[in-house]
């Protein structure tokens, strides 16, 4: 492989459509139809209720409504529960909901009824007179009253524990006992959400002339949705396609599948013969989609004089809300990448999935991770600051060796694969993060600082994350008779810049130009077998599998080349396009290749009458021979062992008011090593993005419902998404390329890294720049708003004055 | 997230609006749409016909005045915030508009969302009602009936309530110039740039021979209604006196005992701006 794009800064060729405006969103298809009919959905109103009763006789008076379904409309698959996507031996008790509420809501905002019409106003006037009679029932709200379990979210499911799950190595309790030190943490993260720009959507059209289904839905798993809708609606899988048009943002909650409008809108669109389209609203959003995040964990640590950490125990509870439908992806991932970069030399952790009343859980960008990742560097910070020691000294002692891998941890990863890391160098990556963000200087800084009135601290975490899960992607490379290359995969794409990435691997694998590459994701009409965009996956499945695909072409491009110009394959070489014998004129371009590699009857263009039978061919063999096809293409599927590991480690340092107590973020620094880097800039895009989410996660993001289960903030007036004043202006960004050894290209994943330790990094520095004056404070809940450091400024004492004047001096 | 059905009317003059108003008792004003707009989408609101004033002539102004007793700023009721916050003028005459403005909301928000419809939207949460009271403005109202001016102290009758009749339009606020010798200032918390105010505080010191001869104090989101304190007498103490007339909140942002830890933290620091300002412009 020539290196030529790879590891280059190649600007997006998204963004220009991107930015004038120019993409097309589920939302805006076939927005000129004027057959096209819109959808609402009726949603409970209520946390825990059954219902006794739905009248819909007002609704079919309004002008403009053609139809409205609840549950007694459905029949067949329909009318049984969602499918639970993701089965799990000790997923004993998972639950899934229906596509419409059957006899009893257990979240606010679940789906109850479902309405067409011509417009939007109309569906949700029509919403609006639908008279639902409900027994409400009492709610279980939080992870304490699930519980509690003095009331239950199902009556079937004792104690509301969907599943109890175990992993050990080695004894952690015994080595816990037999420890010089121990350590005790309770540690809460509170429920946050993607909330992608666009929210979920879905349009179909069904061709009746054809019996043949067309969805366009925001998703991240064309495939998935695929198989669902074909499933539910009892159609031949041949007759759906599905097609992933630009998606404004996933981030996790659109892989997810199939939400009850993905299925809904299709089955519509088949009774009422008329395309159908439902577009999800901000307020919908919050209360129908899925959100993630809430656990609360209790850690027991026993350590050495060095810190060096013996046993880790850890229990903690998962709120997986109403139902199971993406079953323990979250907590297992929490319980696995909960070990980032160390190792402990006995573990053990133990995790309660439960039931409540509220939104259903799916992965979000982290997917358990921050939350693991925010467990294992709180109890670092608090052994260090038990035994007195640097906070990256502790670290050390307890870092995984470059010499060590690959290096198995003992346990079983959400691939249900060993957890075994493949490669990385936490010490390497452990200096460059001192050198960038002034580890070494900081007190200094610290003093001067005091001595002005004011208060800086500075915190780290290390996060290690399992990316590239499988089962695996595939690509389809296609060089045209023009010399242009379509490539397809299936994985769908959600801004991430795809297009240019693939496009660069394309280039250099095939020796084409980047700008004859055109890449299609998403579209089951072009790549029948994907799984989908989650786990930072893409670049290491589909970019391997373009990879492998474009290797194949290449293959076969040399060899018909090597026929045509009458020489050796291996004194071959393939640029922009063009075939040529090394250190000769004698040379093909890729287009007449592609000709000749498709034995015509019919010529259609002057080039194509190279490949007609008076022009070419043996006339003693078959034109195509028999371990041969037509065409210049090339197929191929990657389907990795296990994931790949990448990690990262981050510091932010952060400034405390002494009298308000707001927070601010006076530099943060990231150290990142996902192994190659195919495109530079789109990694660090990937990165800033991140850590503004991230940002987002620890300082201002959280669900807030009430006792009663109503969910109180769910705008954007009121759930505090950072705006661009509230991330830092700049990021400073270094990388470590410490390639896998697992898939050609040495990537691994870099979707998810920017917010893994944000709760963690920014708790650490906060607990910093509090502790002179307040010793006995820890933060040990996340997010964190001004209000509640307030609180906890109150709840602590502080030093007494003399001796900070002392420290300062 | 779709507006229940509305009549709209896009009235030519200001007489056709205030007739669609009084023939109307559902109808309500449309100004910037920036408060209205949302409230309609998430069906809070329901009026049964919007009268949009953006078409009227005459409303866009912001006309100050520097001597004689009417000296002020006049701010039209189709006079956007960002418009007033770019007036050089205006933030002369009375610089602490400029000081607020700066805290309403976003650049976006501001080109399209009026001060008058600010003001009559009566939020305690929002910078300018807080203002035009701690000013001692007031606002011009007109209707079929005749036109009238409320005094500021007069204009908020409870939470987003003001004292205007359903059918009377806002057609200009009256700010107060700053009288020679005296200093305001302007601070506030807010959870992200641009958001409603934790708590916001506004000072107006009015000074004799560097002396303070009358000082008062105006809070944002402390209070169901916009409130000013009068501390003159309580300079040692001023949110000491304040907070006995505030009655903070606990809401999703902050607990009342934060809030009424920021009015302690902001007064005093308010207030020294104020004075440090009336003595510049006395230099
Ligand atoms: C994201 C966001 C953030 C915001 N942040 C802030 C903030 O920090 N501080 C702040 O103060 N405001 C904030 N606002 C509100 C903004 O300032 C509004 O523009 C303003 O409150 C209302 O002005 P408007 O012209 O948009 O009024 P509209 O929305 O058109 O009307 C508001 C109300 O006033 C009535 N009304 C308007 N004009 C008249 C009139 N001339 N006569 C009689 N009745 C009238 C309407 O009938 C309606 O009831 C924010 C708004 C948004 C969307």
């Amino acid at each position: 492989m020539t290196t030529k794009l790879f590891g280059t800064k190649v600007p997006r060729v998204e963004d220009q459509r991107f930015l004038r405006g120019q993409g097309r969103y589920v939302d805006d298809l076939l927005t000129d139809d004027p057959r096209l009919l819109h959808a609402a959905v009726l949603r409970s109103p209520h946390a825990h209720a059954r219902i006794t009763d739905i009248d819909v006789a007002d609704v079919l008076d309004v002008e403009g409504v053609l139809a409205v379904w609840t549950y007694d409309d459905l029949v067949d698959a329909m009318a049984q529960p969602l499918p639970l996507l993701i089965p799990h031996p000790t997923l004993t008790h998972g639950r899934t909901q229906y596509a419409l509420a059957k006899d009893e809501v257990n979240y606010m905002g679940e789906a109850i009824a479902f309405v067409v019409a011509v417009d939007r106003y109309v569906a949700e006037d029509a919403v609006a007179r639908i008279r639902v009679s409900y027994d409400q029932l009492p709610p279980v709200v939080g992870i304490a009253a699930a519980r509690a379990a003095d009331r239950l979210v199902h009556d079937d499911v004792p104690g509301n524990v969907g599943a109890r799950m175990e992993q050990e190595n080695g004894d952690a309790r015994a080595a816990i006992a037999d420890a010089p030190h121990t350590l005790r943490l309770e540690l809460d993260v509170e429920r946050s959400a993607c909330t992608p720009m666009e929210g979920r959507g879905t349009v179909a059209r069904w061709d009746p002339d054809t019996s043949r289904l067309t969805v366009w839905s925001s998703t991240q798993t064309s495939t998935g949705v695929r198989g669902c809708v074909a499933a539910k609606l009892g159609l031949d899988l041949a007759k759906v396609d599905v097609i992933t048009p630009d998606v404004g943002g996933g981030f996790g909650v659109k892989i997810n599948h199939p939400w009850p409008e993905e299925l809904l809108v299709p089955l519509a669109a088949m009774t009422l013969g008329r395309p159908v389209k439902f577009t999800e609203d901000r307020r919908e959003h919050f209360i129908s989609s899925a959100h993630e995040r809430a656990q609360v964990h209790h850690v027991e640590v026993g350590f050495d004089d060095d810190g060096r950490v013996l046993g880790l125990n850890v229990e903690f509870w998962h709120d997986h809300g109403a139902y199971t439908p993406y079953g323990l992806i979250v907590p297992i991932i929490t319980s696995t990448q909960l070990l980032g970069p160390y190792k402990p030399a006995n573990y053990r952790v133990v995790f309660e999935s439960l039931y409540t009343n509220t939104v259903i859980v799916t992965p979000y960008r982290g997917a358990g991770r921050p939350q693991g990742c925010f467990v294992m560097e709180r109890t670092m910070d608090a052994i260090a600051a038990y035994l007195g020691k640097d906070r990256t000294e502790v670290r050390s002692t307890n870092f995984i060796q470059p010499d060590e891998f690959p290096y198995e941890h003992g346990l079983v990863f959400q691939d249900g694969r060993p957890l075994t890391y493949d490669s990385g160098d936490y010490p390497a990556s452990l200096e460059k993060l001192k050198t960038l963000v002034g580890w070494d200087e900081f007190e200094d800084f610290r003093a001067e600082m005091a001595a002005q009135g004011r208060r800086v601290g500075i915190g780290l975490a290390c996060y290690v994350e399992g990316t590239g899960v499988g089962p695996y992607e595939g690509a389809h490379v296609h060089i045209e008779t023009s010399g242009k290359v379509k490539v397809a995969t299936g994985l769908t794409t959600q801004g991430q810049g795809h297009q240019t990435a693939f496009a660069q691997i394309v280039a250099d694998t095939l020796g084409v130009r980047f700008e004859d590459v055109e890449i299609t994701t998403g579209d089951t009409r072009k790549m029948p077998y994907a799984v989908g965009t989650f786990a930072s996956r893409a670049a290491v499945m589909s970019g391997s599998a373009i990879h492998l695909a474009s290797l194949r072409a290449r293959e076969k491009a040399l060899r018909i080349a090597a026929e045509a110009l009458e020489a050796a394959e291996d004194d071959l070489e393939i640029v922009d396009g063009v075939v040529s014998v090394r250190g000769t004129d004698a040379s093909i371009d890729l287009g007449t290749v592609a000709v000749l590699s498709n034995p015509l009857r019919y010529a259609f263009d002057e080039a194509s009458k190279a490949a007609t039978q008076f022009s070419v061919g043996d006339p003693g063999k078959p034109p195509v021979a028999e371990d041969d096809e037509p065409g210049l293409e090339g197929k191929d599927f990657y389907s990795p062992e296990r994931s790949t590991f990448a990690n990262g480690m981050h510091a932010v340092i952060v400034e405390t008011d002494p009298d308000t107590a707001e927070i601010t973020i006076l530099k943060y620094a990231v150290v990142h090593d996902c192994g190659h880097l195919i495109n530079p800039m789109i990694v660090e895009g990937q990165i800033q993005g991140g850590v503004a989410q991230g940002v987002g996660g620890a300082l201002y993001e959280r669900m807030e419902y009430d006792e009663a289960g109503q969910l109180l903030n769910a705008s954007f007036m009121d759930f505090l998404m950072p705006y661009v004043t509230e991330v830092p202006t700049t990021i400073d960004i270094d990388h470590l390329e410490t390639p896998s050894p697992l898939n050609p290209l040495g990537i691994k994943g870099a979707g998810e890294a920017g917010v893994i330790p944000s709760a963690a990094v920014f708790a650490a520095a906060i607990e910093d720049a509090e502790r002179p004056y307040k010793p006995t404070l820890a933060i040990t809940a996340m997010p964190i708003s001004p209000s509640e450091l307030f609180d906890l400024r109150l709840a602590h004492a502080d030093v007494p004055a003399e001796a900070i004047a002392e420290e300062t001096r | 997230m779709k507006p229940a059905p509305f009549a709209f009317r896009r009235p030519a003059t200001l007489e056709e609006a205030l007739a669609a108003l009084a023939e109307e008792p559902g109808a309500k004003v449309l100004a910037g749409g920036q408060s209205l707009v949302p409230l309609l989408s998430m069906r809070l609101a329901a009026p049964s016909m919007l009268v949009d004033i953006n078409a009227l002539p005459g409303l866009g102004h912001v006309r100050c005045s520097s001597d004689g007793g009417a000296a002020g700023v006049r701010i039209g009721a189709l006079a956007r915030h960002a418009h007033v916050l770019a007036s050089t003028e205006a933030a002369e005459v009375q610089p602490l508009l400029a000081m607020a403005l700066s805290h309403v909301a976003h650049p976006t928000i501001r080109n399209r969302g009026t001060t008058v419809g600010s003001i009559v939207h009566a939020d305690a949460a929002a910078e300018m009602p807080m203002v035009l009271r701690l000013l001692e403005g007031s606002v011009d109202v007109a209707s079929v009936r005749g036109r009238r001016t409320v005094p500021a102290g007069e204009l908020f009758a409870g939470p987003l309530e003001s004292t205007l009749a359903h059918d009377e339009i806002a057609v200009e606020a009256f700010f107060p110039a700053l009288p020679e010798g005296a200093g305001v200032a302007f601070q506030e918390i807010a959870r992200r740039h641009g958001d409603y105010a934790l708590v916001g505080v506004a000072a107006l010191v009015e000074t004799d021979g560097g002396e303070v001869v009358r000082a008062r104090v105006g809070f944002v989101s402390v209070s169901d209604v916009p409130v000013v304190v009068d501390v003159t007498d309580s300079l040692d103490d001023p949110a000491g006196k304040a907070l006995a007339e505030l009655d903070p909140a606990a809401d999703i942002h902050a607990t009342a005992a934060y809030r009424a830890h920021l009015v302690k933290v902001l007064t005093p620091r308010v207030l020294a701006d104020a004075v440090h300002h009336a003595r510049e412009r006395n230099t």
